[in-house]
């Protein structure tokens, strides 16, 4: 008996984007803010503080840190379940809580760098002579911040974000594993033991093809934010 | 102030090396310390070692007792001796895995920046292309073709590793190639290997070195996350990826028994442990060899 591929990917396919939509709707709004705050009281013990997280957070394997949410907030506190089993009849309520621990596994290892690049970009511009002048005329630290020193920081960040999201792509294999969440990750990792080549290579096309189109969205804003790219000397 | 002339003192290698570690900081020492640490218990893992790494030495699941410090596992094998050997081999296979992805990158990156032209060229797009993938995904599909064994593995990840590498040799052999002793050697007829070995290498092994570890802690965390996957390292073989997994249902007798149930997290915390370690003395390294004060 023989069945398309395109029916075992299609229905984890919408649930594997679910996951990692999720992620990214918490992750990168909330990157930007830290990384504007720790960007603006620079070495204060907040700052440091982040640093140390974020440093240790991107060491650690994605399967260290889903355990040792399961063990904290499945296990020994038991307020979130520690197995993912989503199915089509469910509220969006009840998939936001069944997902919640592996959301917060891949909102733990995303945030990390794209925190630590947006800081970076934003230090390196605070040091340029227009940001100065800004602040000599007075104006206030976080305007300094938000309508100086951010529109010129969106290309380096946009980069980041896109390269993390595509990070993200890669990082819902071993979370769904860990999780036994019903995506595209969990079916190649089966297929790959299986040794199931149609579909390792179906499923490998999908995870490719959201890395490059990430990566060209990184590309398009880059351009967008900052013409001069498209005019080189 | 009088300046007088002062002499350079001439230190041994010796010398100067723990006069960098004095001034090395906390967390340059941490990291090496750690290190150090991992790489005895490494060698001497089978005089650390109660028990044998594949030997079944009691029921399965034992609690943390005093004979078996971290209980046992499924199948009633010591976890506190596979931790000891998984060192051992989790670690082996890594560094077997960079230095072969150094070899294959450096040396092809090296090639590409002295010779130029076409193979420059075609090298460059080939790697452009490996890296438009994911190498987890890559190495996953690459695992499917071949089977997931030890020999694959390391060649597998070191071939998909060994683009970066390619890249960063080839962008810093680019700014010594134009140099004017690289010239000189290439007009009194020096080989291509000579011009590799004595002309170029030794003025790009810091950023190389600094790269070894970065690229040891990328490969070492891919390499579990597979055996993590149960695509890595094969059983009996204790390695930390899979031990992971084969206690991950520990964990929900956290109420009952806490200890039990951090049984799985320590593999996967030592993983990060050397990670980490690895990391602040790649930050120090880069920081000394980049030349900025303070």
């Amino acid at each position: 008996m023989s069945r398309p591929v395109i029916d075992l990917i299609a229905p984890r396919f919408w649930n594997t984007i679910f996951l990692a939509g999720v992620a990214a709707l918490i992750a990168v709004p909330l990157a930007l803010i830290l990384g504007i705050f720790a960007a603006l009281f620079r070495n204060s013990v907040f700052d440091r503080t982040v640093n140390v997280v974020s440093l240790s957070a991107i060491s650690f394997p994605e399967f260290f840190i889903s355990y040792l949410l399961i063990l904290l907030f499945a296990s020994i506190w038991t307020i979130f379940p520690s197995l993912a089993n989503i199915s089509t009849e469910m509220t969006l309520g009840e998939r936001l809580k069944v997902t919640a621990l592996p959301v917060a596994t891949l909102v733990l290892i995303t945030l990390a760098h794209m925190m630590r690049m947006t800081r970076a970009a934003i230090t390196n511009l605070m040091a340029s002579p227009y940001i100065e002048m800004a602040q000599l005329k007075g104006v206030s630290p976080i305007k300094v911040i938000v309508s100086h020193a951010l529109p010129n920081a969106w290309a380096p960040i946009a980069t980041v974000i896109s390269f993390n999201l595509a990070y993200l792509v890669v990082g819902v294999v071993v979370v769904e594993i860990v999780f036994i969440y019903p995506g595209v990750g969990q079916l190649m990792v089966d297929a790959v033991t299986t040794r199931d080549i149609p579909v390792v290579q179906a499923c490998a096309l999908v995870f490719a093809s959201a890395y490059i189109l990430l990566n060209l969205i990184a590309d398009i804003i880059g351009i967008v934010t900052n013409p001069r790219i498209l005019h080189p000397k | 102030m009088a300046a007088t002339a002062q002499f350079r003192v001439s230190r041994s290698r010796w010398e100067i090396l723990v006069l960098e570690l004095s001034k090395a900081p906390v967390s340059a020492w941490f990291g090496l310390v750690v290190i150090l640490i991992y790489c005895v218990v490494a060698i001497l893992a089978p005089l650390l070692a109660p028990y044998g790494e594949a030997e079944i030495v009691s029921t399965p699941f034992v609690p943390w007792s005093w004979e078996h410090k971290f209980g046992t596992d499924q199948i009633g094998r010591d976890i506190f001796s596979r931790l000891v050997y998984g060192a051992r081999n989790t670690m082996g296979i890594a560094v077997i895995t960079t230095v072969l992805s150094f070899f294959i990158g450096g040396t092809l990156g090296l090639i590409a920046a002295i010779l130029g032209g076409w193979l420059d060229q075609f090298v460059s797009r080939v790697v452009d292309a490996i890296m438009a993938i994911p190498s987890l995904i890559f190495a996953l599909m690459l695992l499917a073709i071949f089977g997931s064994n030890v020999v694959s593995l390391i060649v597998i990840i070191a071939v998909l590793d060994s683009t970066r590498v390619f890249r960063l040799t080839r962008a810093v052999s680019l700014n010594v190639v134009v140099m004017e002793f690289v010239e000189a050697a290439t007009l009194r007829g020096e080989g291509l290997h000579w011009i590799m070995r004595r002309e170029i290498l030794p003025n790009i092994l810091p950023p190389l070195a600094a790269e070894f570890g970065l690229r040891f802690s990328f490969v070492f965390l891919t390499i579990a996350a597979l055996s993590f996957l149960g695509l890595g390292i094969q059983p009996p073989t204790a390695d930390w990826g899979s031990m992971v997994r084969e206690n991950a249902s520990l964990i929900q007798f956290a109420q009952f028994d806490l200890k039990t149930a951090l049984t799985p997290i320590i593999p996967a915390a030592t993983i990060g442990l050397l990670t980490v370690a690895v990391n602040m003395v790649v930050d120090w390294f880069l920081h000394k060899s980049s030349g900025l004060k303070s």
